[in-house]
């Protein structure tokens, strides 16, 4: 079996953990709109303009959010010993970085689509840019948290503390992502005059060519015993 | 052959002795910089800093690249020296570089590339080293910090140009032909004297971990002895 149709077991697998157990998603998606109605509580009732702040709110949002998707892919990999399980499997540990990570970035790309709307209707914004670059952000912004947040979670739901390691690991990895998705959120919401979106998307793209080629290497040193 | 103490401490004390020659050329006899000052003076210590701080954490990932592919525990024992040194040198940077900046752009703190790059490298190191205390299999450890270095390294760069991007306003770099000649004598002096320094921590800390190893390889019980025979419930 070449990698690729090896990569597309594990994320038919995954998928259909996703699916079976569609409550731990609705979790997850309950969790990022605690935190954007959070976010609006903390800053006040009465932002006279909250349309600048929507991209970091819809973003920190989605942070928080990953962090907790991302543990419990593997949580439930480590619960009943299904890890091992994986090990033993004649699988390139590429394809099983790529099944587990495509799966994530695909959750995190559905949770995004999800709560944006969302958080037009909650903080009165619209969208005076383009949609397909909005979703284009929200994927690529998806995929750069999803690519080293796999492999991290890998790591932390083996190890002790697994709750404080991810974030403390994987918060200042993924500052350009944030820094990147929300001016490119923000540039889509608003009116784009100096065409200044081709260098934000060109910056999270780089984040993730650079991120999904070098994790699939390493991968298979994380899940050795 | 070189007595012991020289052997293990040459380094320290040679960086030590050029630390303390660059510094006095710098604070007493290097001309007070032209619109800084006499508080351009740090800089002496800053620039050095910032470049072994970058040059160490390169040394963390060749190390961790090293480890990965030998899986020998010589490399594991020089890269958590490397990333400690790392650490202690972007630690030092960013308190250089708020104690800079107070007088000469009236704040402490400011968004501004370089200093939120080096905040970023610091926060993302001591992730590594926490993630090393929480493995308690060594041949783990080694194979995660390993990673994770690596992780945390190819982010410095990327780092650096989104904050760069997203607001700029430290000056522009120098070169040395744009700064005096006696100005880039206790640059360079100062900057030898911390590599020189920071090779004799990471050995240190490498030797310390080498005796670490040892130890608990002595100090792991040997398996007790079974007293069940065969046919016992």
């Amino acid at each position: 079996m070449s990698v690729l149709s090896q990569t597309a077991g594990v994320l038919r697998k995954d998928l259909l953990l996703d699916w079976r157990s569609r409550g731990r998603a609705l979790s997850v998606f309950a969790f990022a709109v605690t935190t954007l109605l959070l976010f609006s509580f903390a800053s006040g009732a009465d932002v006279a303009d909250p349309g600048p702040m929507v991209g970091a709110w819809l973003w920190l949002a989605l942070l928080f959010a990953s962090v907790l998707a991302l543990a419990e892919s593997f949580r439930v990999e480590t619960e009943d010993g299904g890890l091992e399980q994986l090990r033993l499997l004649p699988v390139d540990p590429r394809a099983l970085f790529f099944g587990k990570a495509i799966a994530n970035a695909l959750l995190l790309l559905a949770l995004g689509l999800l709560i944006f709307p969302l958080c037009l209707g909650l903080f009165r914004a619209h969208v005076e840019g383009s949609w397909p670059a909005l979703v284009g952000t929200v994927a690529l912004g998806a995929a750069g948290l999803a690519g080293p947040g796999t492999v991290y979670a890998a790591m932390t739901a083996q190890a002790r503390g697994k709750d404080v390691m991810l974030p403390l690991l994987l918060f200042p990895l993924v500052v350009p992502v944030l820094v990147a998705a929300v001016k490119a959120t923000t540039l889509c919401l608003g009116r784009d005059a100096m065409n200044q979106l081709p260098s934000w998307l060109g910056l999270l793209a780089i984040f993730d060519v650079v991120y999904w080629s070098l994790c699939p290497v390493l991968f298979g040193r994380v899940l050795e015993e | 052959m070189l007595p012991r103490f020289v052997r293990a401490h040459g380094l320290g004390i040679l960086g030590l002795g050029l630390l303390v020659t660059g510094s006095i050329l710098g604070l007493v006899y290097a001309p007070a910089e032209r619109y800084m000052g006499e508080v351009g003076r740090i800089l002496y210590i800053h620039v050095p800093t910032a470049w072994n701080a970058l040059l160490v954490l390169t040394f963390a990932f060749a190390f961790a690249v090293a480890s990965l592919t030998t899986r020998k525990p010589r490399y594991d024992d020089l890269l958590v020296g490397a990333i400690e040194v790392g650490i202690v040198l972007s630690a030092m940077l960013l308190i250089q570089g708020s104690i800079w900046a107070r007088p000469t752009w009236g704040v402490y703190w400011t968004w501004d590339p370089r200093l939120t790059t080096s905040a970023v490298m610091l926060v993302s190191f001591v992730g590594v080293l926490g993630l090393r205390s929480a493995v308690d299999d060594a041949g783990r450890r080694a194979s995660w910090t390993a990673v994770a270095t690596i992780i945390a390294w190819a982010d410095v760069p990327i780092v650096y140009f989104s904050i760069k991007w997203w607001r700029t306003l430290h000056q522009n770099f120098s070169s040395p032909q744009t700064v005096a000649s006696t100005m880039v004598l206790p640059l360079r002096i100062n900057a030898f004297a911390l590599l020189l320094l920071s090779l004799w921590l990471i050995l240190r800390r490498a030797r310390l971990s080498a005796h670490q190893r040892a130890r608990a390889g002595m100090d792991t019980p040997p398996p007790e002895p079974s007293t069940l025979v065969a046919g016992d419930a």
